[in-house]
């Protein structure tokens, strides 16, 4: 069976032939567009919509602050060799001259003093990957906290995680190449980590070091997957997530005549696509000014790795603080011998704890649609408040991970508060537990308190400050009403009401359901309903046929 | 002819230099010998007689509560048998002596007395508990080989100092001073008699030309800026990463309010 497609442009190329009055441009878009019909996917691309809000651009810094990577990350691996090999140093540093260090290290000292230039590039590298990861965080919490992640972008958040943790990967492999001293330390810190898992411990660290730390091959094999196999992966998936932000198209706070059903905001040509094309740049600009004025990672100053020497104040980078704050914070005395097997649960409990939370960020979106047994789509975002339990949940997360994030510069703060070390753990060990908890309550309460707050306003307007005596001696408080623009902000949000218990076909309660019921319950239960048209009207009605048209008492004057 | 004799009569074009030369060996060397005649009389308590018993009125009237009349210490201060010239002058040297009150370690603070004072209360405690002297000034002059030294730090100064020396935690709150802006003899005269939590590195352990390495590499560190700019204290990732939530997002997010704002 054949089937027959009809050529829709070939007849119409001769009739647009003669582009009129275009010049030069005009003529080269037509040559391109004749031949590769690309005039369809710039309309397409070209009328996308982009709401404006400055939020919804972390993840553009994210994305350029990726491309400053690739740029400078591709010119460093002109000069940078991945070999173990000892050399010694003969370079332009004095204080390392003669030296005996690696290859790998050699190369990176090389860039850094005899490479035109090569200092301000790797410092750019570095500079933009903490500034990669830190966008890509700043982003989720913002996708986060307006409820981006709900239907249909599920999949897309996922995605998004798993751009997260191989941006940690891609730092954590790049942050050990140069094989200074402070990376080894590093890498011996997930040596160990490795080494204290049960049964699997000992191999996986002989294998991935290719035999007992640190070995000869870690710098080749980090190398590899640092610029080749991660790297890889990671533009599959920015690229599938670019998709899906295309496919999804954009979502939007709430306001006047903005629907789940379209997009208000700027074109991307040509507004936006000058916008962000220029804050390429301006990303750029503040990469290249911090590479450019602040010393990142002087791997002269660590010297060589060499398994004897550990510095004081050895961190890792920002993005993997948080286990390391974990391994400083779980307290002594917690591995023993059974079953002719040492159990180091110092170890093994961070690290659940480390991949319980980040397996329960990647959950979430699921988690939180099973609860609300909401299908529908939506593309106007949540104010924070208006989704309590979530905003709490993800308030106790980050103080959570704020915990394990200060225990990794214990150290420091103690030495520059002149503070002990040991309360400065013992204070971050009851911030971790017990912080989040407070965090949830307290977060939960202000955001509660803050819809009360938007519902007293769209009912009765806000506090203007002019007070007034009536004639009758009275003193009140004029109260201005909002206008239709605030207001919709005010009341355009959905509420759930926590689900009934219902039996099944079958008849059953099962347990799932009963957890279920249960969680939905603790989501929805403490809610303020969004003000109603008849409420509105009614407010309004009772202001005009009072005395005292527009306006209102306070509650404490009543 | 008459070139010879002007040549005769006249002095030497190098004649200033050698005079020159000569002034300065006869000063310097003058001076260094004097110096080393305070160093060894230090030493060897055949320090001048005049000295000594300043230095034992000084020690009386503000050492001696804590650490004895007879440097035997109390409960309030350790004996000073054996401690020798180094260590008061690193103490009293550096502020930290007399203390301000008892603590975690002693503090650095302004110096109470002055070079004088602090040579006579050396002087005196090492007439009565010799100990290791004061060092000699040519190992204090930061001209060894930085390389050896920057290695012999790392290993054995870096864990508690920080590999920039700048300065670590220790328990109980106690702590590795930074040592950026501390003199030659200072750094010489700590690995000498280990002053707080510091162990003593004894010239068996660091040879005094290692000692004068370490010193070589901590003053090249110190007078050399960062070849990369700004050193956000020398604290490593934290300092950076802070720097980059702070001031670099920060600088993005005014960037992107700026951007996305609605003009007016």
């Amino acid at each position: 069976m054949t089937s027959t497609i009809e050529r829709a442009d070939a007849h119409e190329a001769p009739v647009s032939k003669p582009a009129k009055g275009g010049g030069f441009t005009g003529a080269a878009a037509n040559y391109i567009d004749e031949r590769t019909s690309i005039s369809g996917v710039v309309k397409e691309f070209g009328r996308k919509i982009f709401p404006d809000h400055w939020s919804f651009m972390l993840g553009e810094v994210a994305l350029y602050s990726f491309v400053v990577i690739i740029l400078s990350g591709t010119f460093l691996t002109f000069f940078f060799q991945a070999s173990m090999v000892e050399t010694h140093y003969d370079g332009s540093f004095v204080p390392l001259k003669g030296v005996e260090m690696s290859a790998a290290m050699e190369s990176a000292l090389h860039i850094s003093f005899d490479v035109r230039g090569g200092l301000l590039v790797r410092q750019i590298h570095h500079w933009a990957a903490l500034l990669f990861i830190a966008a890509i965080g700043l982003h989720m919490l913002r996708v986060f906290f307006t409820g981006a992640f709900r239907k249909p972008r599920e999949l897309n958040w996922v995605i998004g995680f798993l751009l997260f943790v191989l941006a940690m990967a891609e730092g954590f492999t790049g942050y050990s190449l140069p094989d200074d001293l402070l990376s080894g330390n590093g890498l011996r810190i997930i040596d160990g980590l490795i080494k204290g898992l049960p049964f699997i411990g000992t191999w996986t660290s002989f294998l991935l070091f290719g035999g007992e730390f640190p070995g000869t091959d870690i710098v080749g094999r980090f190398y590899t997957l640092h610029i080749l196999l991660l790297p890889a992966i990671l533009v599959a998936f920015l690229a599938l997530h670019l998709v899906f932000v295309v496919v999804h198209k954009h979502t939007q706070f709430a306001g006047p005549g903005r629907t789940e059903k379209n997009v208000i905001g700027y074109p991307i040509l040509p507004v936006y696509a000058a916008k962000a094309g220029g804050f390429f740049f301006l990303v750029f600009g503040v990469i290249a000014l911090m590479a450019a004025f602040f010393t990142i990672n002087p791997i002269w100053n660590y010297g060589p790795y060499d398994p004897s020497p550990v510095s004081a104040g050895t961190q890792p980078d920002w993005y993997i603080g948080f286990a390391d704050g974990a391994l400083r914070l779980i307290p002594p005395g917690l591995e023993f011998v059974w079953l002719g097997h040492t159990w180091s649960f110092n170890i093994i409990i961070p690290v659940i704890a480390l991949v319980g939370l980040l397996a329960l960020v990647a959950i979430y979106p699921f988690v939180e649609s099973w609860v609300s047994g909401d299908k529908r789509e939506h593309h106007i975002l949540d104010r924070p408040r208006n989704a309590p339990t979530r905003t709490a949940i993800g308030a106790a997360g980050v103080t959570f991970y704020a915990g394990l994030w200060a225990a990794a510069s214990s150290d420091l703060m103690a030495t520059h508060f002149q503070l002990s070390i040991e309360g400065v753990i013992h204070v971050i060990q009851a911030w971790t537990v017990l912080g989040p908890f407070l965090a949830y309550f307290v977060t939960k309460r202000v955001c509660i308190a803050l819809m009360k707050k938007d519902r007293e306003i769209v009912l009765h307007g806000f506090e203007s400050g002019r007070i007034v005596r009536l004639p009758g001696g009275e003193y009140i408080e004029v109260h201005e009403q909002v206008d239709d623009y605030e207001r919709w902000k005010l009341v355009d949000y959905e509420v759930y009401e926590p689900l009934m218990l219902r039996p099944n076909s079958k008849g059953k309660i099962t347990g799932a359901q009963r957890l279920r019921s249960r969680m939905s319950k603790w989501f929805f239960e403490d809610r303020i309903a969004p003000v109603r048209t008849q409420e509105l009207e009614a407010s309004h009605a009772h202001g005009h046929d009072g005395t005292h048209g527009e306006i209102e008492k306070g509650p404490g004057l009543v | 002819m008459a070139r010879k004799s002007r040549k005769a009569n006249r002095r030497h074009p190098l004649a200033t230099v050698v005079l020159i030369a000569i002034g300065l060996v006869v000063t310097g060397g003058g001076y260094a010998a004097f110096s080393s005649t305070t160093t060894a009389s230090a030493d060897t308590s055949a320090s001048s007689q005049e000295t000594i018993d300043e230095g034992e009125k000084l020690f009386a009237a503000n050492c001696a509560t804590c650490h004895g009349m007879n440097l035997q210490g109390t409960d309030d201060g350790p004996s000073l048998i054996g401690v020798g010239a180094a260590a008061v002058n690193f103490q009293v040297g550096t502020g930290r002596m007399p203390m301000a009150m008892q603590g975690p370690q002693a503090m650095q603070k302004p110096v109470q007395f002055n070079d004088e004072q602090t040579a006579a209360m050396a002087a005196y405690v090492a007439s009565i508990s010799p100990g290791p002297a004061i060092p000699d000034a040519k190992y204090l002059q930061a001209d060894g080989d930085a390389a050896n030294g920057g290695e012999l730090f790392r290993i054995n100064c870096a864990m508690c100092h920080n590999v920039a020396g700048a300065g670590g935690a220790l328990t109980e709150g106690k702590f590795a001073p930074e040592l950026t802006g501390v003199l030659s003899t200072h750094i010489y005269e700590a690995m000498l008699t280990g002053p707080q939590n510091m162990p003593v590195f004894n010239d068996d352990n660091l040879t005094p030309e290692d000692k004068r390495d370490i010193i070589t590499y901590l003053k090249y560190l110190e007078n050399n800026p960062s070849p990369g700019g700004f050193e956000l204290g020398n604290l490593g990732p934290v300092a950076e990463g802070l720097f980059v939530w702070i001031f670099g997002l920060g600088a993005i997010i005014a960037l992107m309010v700026w951007l996305t704002a609605k003009s007016n």
